[in-house]
């Protein structure tokens, strides 16, 4: 499965691109905007084609999302794949409880994060060494919060909330807590 | 000896109090207390920004939390509703040429808002009582972390501010529908289909086309008050709901928390809230876009009845999208995910991006334009959606919200660009272009100064979001703290930005005083003279 950091960096970009088109084009807009023009009735073909681009943008991203993006899919079907390892974590006044001190994860294997919340929302997320974020969810009590992902490389995590719980949350780490390991 | 002059008197002594109506006298108070707190919202932002760099020794961690929960009600209902309302309480009539309905109630409407965000920002200073603004359930009642009296006085201002709102939604629909005293009978009906976009829809099928009965701006604070309406009822029935936890536990009784879905009530609690980002704000936004590009231009705006339509779509639009804030919650639907937080969520990128086509083409229709405040400020509004729509969009994908949700990118490029950004800077060009209108010719003290707050305000803001995307894609979280330094290159270079923020508005909020002095600022606040229900000075 592709890692989540090579899906930010194609965000990043096409996000760079576009913030400096338009910001080109407001500054170049701000310019014209204070010279002699030539008045002429504004072309219709023009706004009908804005219209038509900005369907197609908007309903195409998700399109290529849902099918570049390896856990979307993944996630909406989660409830028929069936997983290679299950962790059953528990999360009560700011703590998490984990099944054992560190979660060993093969490489390629489907693994369910199966969190159940005691007392608030919290949140759940796995992170890098760099403390970039690989992927998290809500936990929210009273329901079933469940993450499927499947690891391709060898790496350490660590597990921190990604939801506001009250001051204390922020604190809200276990270090190093995962381990993928990679056998060749 | 001039300085102090024009300190007390203002600007050549332009600006005389004692001429002002009583509707100019309120739309003036709606602004001097939109701009107060804006000044609270600008400077807890700039203690927040220092505090994500490095910690201030005598701000605790729950005081921390305390200005994060109550810096974006200040900001919106303080700030924003302050000057939004004030000016919509003048527009509507001014646009249709009749009275204000009520100017009691528009005073009213100004003081619960004064006062409940006052009460609440104190109780959450005092108590630090900081459930933050989404108050996930049971956070705000779980009184093992936050004091009951403090959440008690909490939840009360921001009660009275919801009953102000109520107020604020009765005297515009009551004017737009309403016969003055001596005048013809009104339609009732006819007007209130054409403020809500139903003629617009209607005539799409009717060969013999029906007169439009209100402006499109008249349409667009309609259609924008809706939602208003919407978010003031569910965010009194929630603060009701807290309140009965609160009052029990002030008497000893512990109403166990779980007798509430903390799903359920997410999805009820996030429905209004999304009322606001995702509906009113969208529709007032575009309505003073399109009124300030017809003024400033003095031409009719180009597809208008597209943008009729448009606003009705983004109104029903608004009501069907609010899970795209709940894609990382596993439990909700798949459906309601793809449909109501994907789908329909991207509906806001058209909608908001006819917005600006219409509004850029109608000003280039006019060329050659002056390059006046107005102008200026409101070509940074457009910039400034144009940059946070498409980041919210994205955010917005369950694919990309798995590695974005609760980053910094949300609360950056998308949340304080589109706030500081898109919609300050709207409201600044509708200040500027009303102050003149409002103050009877008041002339304005320093145009360097108003450069300097239009590119301090750009600047800064664009920065500021730029700065905190960065942070927000290297996984910084929002709603938290790091104490170790993870991330203060990008939080150093946001602090930056947000001190041309607070220099940006220094700036401003002293070329105003200058402009109406210190006596006209006081002035404001006295009793009008006049008697009548005019709008302006005859």
């Amino acid at each position: 499965m592709v890692d989540s950091s090579a899906v930010l960096q194609g965000q990043t970009l096409a996000y760079t691109l576009y913030s400096l088109a338009i910001l080109l084009l407001m500054g170049w807009f701000g310019f014209k905007i204070t010279r002699q023009g030539k008045e002429k009735k504004s072309k219709d073909g023009l706004f009908y084609a804005f219209v038509t681009m900005l369907v197609i943008l908007g309903v195409s991203l998700h399109i290529v999302t849902y099918n570049t993006i390896p856990w979307a899919e993944m996630d909406l079907n989660r409830a028929g794949i069936k997983a290679d390892k299950v962790f059953e974590i528990t999360v009560e006044k700011h703590q998490f409880f984990l099944p054992s001190e560190k979660l060993i994860v093969k490489c390629n294997e489907k693994v369910l994060f199966n969190v159940t919340s005691k007392d608030l929302t919290y949140g759940f997320g796995l992170f890098r060494k760099d403390n970039s974020m690989l992927f998290q969810m809500q936990v929210v009590p009273g329901h079933k919060n469940d993450l499927l992902w499947q690891f391709d490389k060898p790496g350490v995590y660590s597990i921190r909330s990604t939801e506001y719980s009250g001051p204390e949350g922020y604190n809200m780490v276990v270090r190093d807590a995962v381990e993928v390991k990679c056998t060749e | 000896m001039k300085f102090f002059e024009t300190l007390i008197k203002g600007e050549e002594g332009v600006f005389k109090p004692d001429t002002l109506t009583r509707m100019q006298k309120m739309t003036l108070r709606f602004v001097v207390v939109g701009l107060f707190y804006y000044g609270f919202a600008v400077i807890e932002g700039m203690i927040m920004r220092i505090y994500e760099i490095q910690p201030i020794p005598d701000i605790s961690t729950k005081q921390f939390f305390a200005i994060m929960t109550a810096h974006p009600l200040v900001g919106i209902f303080g700030s924003t509703y302050s000057i939004v309302f004030g000016a919509f309480l003048f527009l509507v009539p001014f646009l249709m040429s009749k009275p204000l309905w009520s100017i009691k109630l528009g005073n009213w409407t100004l003081w619960l808002i004064a006062g409940g965000t006052m009460i609440f920002w104190l109780s959450g200073f005092i108590t630090h009582y900081a459930p933050l603004y989404t108050l996930y359930w049971p956070l705000p009642a779980d009184f093992t972390q936050f004091s009951v009296i403090g959440g008690t006085f909490f939840i009360t201002g921001i009660a009275l501010v919801m009953l102000g709102t109520i107020f604020f939604v009765i005297n515009i629909y009551k004017t737009i529908t309403y016969t003055p005293e001596g005048w013809e009978k009104q339609p009732k009906g006819a007007l209130l289909k054409s403020a809500l976009g139903i003629t617009a829809v209607t005539n799409l099928f009717r060969s013999k086309k029906k007169e439009q009965l209100v402006s499109l701006p008249v349409a667009a604070i309609a259609q924008g008050t809706v939602d208003v309406a919407f978010n003031a009822a569910i965010i009194l029935f929630t603060g009701v709901l807290i309140l009965i936890f609160m009052v029990a536990a002030l008497f000893g009784v512990d109403l166990k928390s779980t007798a509430i879905d903390a799903l359920l009530y997410k999805n009820w609690f996030w429905w209004g809230l999304d009322l606001v980002a995702d509906g009113l704000v969208l529709i007032f936004v575009a309505g003073t876009w399109y009124l300030l590009a017809t003024l400033i231009t003095g031409k009719k705006l180009y597809m208008e009845k597209v943008a009729r339509i448009a606003l009705l779509v983004e109104l029903v639009v608004s009501w069907t999208v609010w899970s795209h804030h709940l894609l990382s919650d596993q439990a909700q639907p798949g459906y309601l995910k793809v449909v109501s937080g994907e789908l329909v969520t991207a509906f806001e990128l058209i909608t908001q991006g006819l917005a600006f086509f219409i509004t850029l083409t109608t000003l280039w229709s006019a060329r050659p334009l002056k390059m006046t405040n107005p102008l200026k400020f409101l070509l940074g509004g457009l910039l400034g959606f144009a940059l946070a729509v498409p980041a919210g969009i994205m955010q917005a994908d369950i694919g990309l919200n798995r590695i974005l949700h609760n980053t910094q990118w949300v609360i950056g490029p998308h949340v304080h660009v589109a706030v500081l950004v898109g919609l300050a800077m709207t409201l600044y060009s509708a200040i500027y272009f009303l102050l003149p209108i409002l103050t009877n010719g008041a002339k304005i003290y320093s145009q360097k100064l108003a450069n300097f707050h239009f590119w301090a305000q750009l600047l800064g803001g664009v920065g500021m979001g730029a700065f905190m995307g960065m942070a927000g894609l290297q996984g910084m979280l929002r709603r938290s703290l790091y104490v170790n330094g993870e991330f203060n290159l990008y939080m150093i270079l946001a602090g930056v930005c947000g001190t041309f923020l607070l220099l940006g508005f220094l700036a401003f909020f002293y070329n105003i005083v200058m402009t109406v002095g210190l006596n006209g600022v006081i002035g404001i606040f006295r009793p009008s003279k006049y008697e009548t229900r005019d709008l302006l000075p005859k």
